[in-house]
């Protein structure tokens, strides 16, 4: 266990300093990477906070679509496996063309939605409009 | 794209031997001597230089011109051959583009192939064009603009010898299905990442593919942000890396994409207009009889292909490369992956 501050708290620490020192002290392409790159620790923040959760969840959707049984793995790495080759075992079926079908082509789609959502929720929330 | 604003490691020429080449050769061409100072190389462009100087002549006459040179050493696809017959042939076509006034082929001269044209002064920058005050008329002007100068770059006579270097498609052959191929293979080859929204919308594309025998140039890469425009609207179209000979209609479509609306999506043409106008402005201009069904396909796979190139980008930073820019890319993706389903939803 490490001392505070967090890793997220650590990245926020950076983050802000990149936004309140760094951006006005540049121009034109420096500045703009200097907006980039304290965007991409907001989304580091953002999806540290929310890997396992979002991950577990993920997996829970692929199992029932997939029919799938058993519990989700417990360890994170594991998990990242497992969730990546059900993510595979599905891009398998839509290119067969059973997604073309319903009802799986509806449950298919409301499942990538809601990962497409998740994606956007670390990368880019305002994207989804708030 | 991505660049950066000084001369990369592949160039084996420096700054000064650039410089002095450049001079001598202008010499050379106008038949007195010639002075080239300013030389800067401009932001962007990974598979080829942009390159801003000042030509000064013993007459006292100053002019800024731009080079566009291949980067020595590299193998690549695009020829500043074609790039500069290709602005010619757009020139003639009554688009606006930036004056071409030499080109060498010779490695000799510069390093590497080159051409050169005329500075066109203005902001390329499409949120300025969005969001900035100043930029009000540009932004009411432009919607017609863009539709005149496309009309006239799918009117541009594909029989003139000069453009016999563009690949034809045979007639039974569908661009749809070309272009489609031609990305479906890029995504295989390069995606880290299983994209299951991405395979859906390969599947839906796949089977509406718009049956056409419309052939005309093709940009390739229309939009706001491969414009020069100032405050009262269109200077140039830039940016003929991707030309090719397909559907007039994959311009319209790529236009429409929503990465290129930055947010104002109220306006789905390029966040300056609704189709139903821009339509209107292309076919009054002497456009194609716009398909709004083709047209919607290849918004479709627009969107599927700027996905596609947020991958590339990605993988050019994951091979070395080190740019925060392209790195974010790759978390770009999955706002076209939304865009994917919401169009394609029930359509």
């Amino acid at each position: 266990m490490q001392d505070r501050p967090t890793a997220r708290e650590l990245l926020g620490a950076v983050r802000e300093f990149l936004e309140a020192d760094v951006v006005p002290e540049f121009d034109g392409v420096k500045r703009f990477h200097a907006r980039v790159a304290a965007n991409v620790l907001a989304i580091v923040e953002r999806e540290i906070a929310g890997e396992e959760q979002s991950l577990l969840a993920e997996w829970e959707r692929l199992a029932r679509l997939l029919g799938v049984a058993g519990a989700a793995p417990a360890r994170l790495e594991a998990l990242r496996t497992a969730v990546r080759g059900l993510t595979e075992t599905l891009v398998g079926r839509i290119r067969e063309g059973e997604a073309d079908r319903e009802p799986f082509g509806r449950v298919v789609r409301e499942h990538v939605r809601e990962t497409v959502r998740e994606k956007l929720r670390v990368a880019n929330p305002r994207y989804l409009g708030g | 794209m991505s660049g950066s604003a000084t001369a990369g490691p592949n160039t084996s020429i420096t700054l000064t031997d650039l410089d002095a080449a450049l001079a001598a050769y202008l010499a050379g061409q106008l038949g007195a001597a010639a002075s080239v100072t300013g030389l800067r190389r401009l932001p962007g462009g990974a598979s080829r230089e942009t390159w801003l100087f000042t030509l000064a002549t013993p007459d006292g006459a100053a002019e800024r011109l731009v080079l566009r040179r291949d980067p020595p050493g590299h193998v690549i696809e695009t020829s500043r051959r074609h790039e500069f017959l290709l602005l010619q042939a757009a020139a003639a076509a009554g688009v606006p583009v930036p004056r071409v006034r030499w080109c060498e082929d010779d490695p000799a001269a510069l390093g590497a192939p080159f051409f050169v044209m005329d500075y066109v002064e203005g902001e390329t920058l499409a949120r300025r064009l969005l969001r900035d005050a100043e930029y009000a008329p540009a932004r009411a002007a432009l919607p017609e603009q863009l539709a005149t100068a496309l009309a006239r770059v799918h009117a541009i006579d594909l029989g003139v010898p000069a453009l016999a270097f563009l690949a034809r498609l045979p007639d039974e052959t569908s661009p749809a299905a070309v272009e489609l191929a031609r990305y479906e293979s890029l995504f295989r080859a390069l995606a880290p990442e299983p994209h299951p929204a991405f395979e859906l919308a390969l599947r839906w594309l796949a089977a509406r593919l718009p049956a056409t025998d419309r052939r005309t140039l093709v940009h390739g890469d229309y939009r706001v942000g491969n414009v020069i425009f100032g405050p009262e609207g269109l200077r140039a179209v830039i940016d003929w890396e991707m030309v090719h000979v397909g559907d007039p209609m994959e311009d319209l479509g790529w236009l429409c994409v929503r990465a290129w609306r930055f947010g104002a999506d109220a306006n789905p043409v390029g966040g300056l207009a609704d189709r139903a106008r821009f339509f209107a402005a292309y076919e009054r201009a002497g456009g194609r009889r716009v398909d709004p069904a083709a047209v919607g396909w290849w918004e479709v796979f627009g969107n599927l292909k700027w996905g596609i190139i947020c991958i590339m980008q990605m993988q050019t930073f994951l091979a070395g490369v080190k740019s925060v820019e392209l790195a974010s890319l790759g978390r770009r993706t999955a706002e076209t992956e939304l865009e994917l389903l919401d169009l394609t939803e029930g359509a």
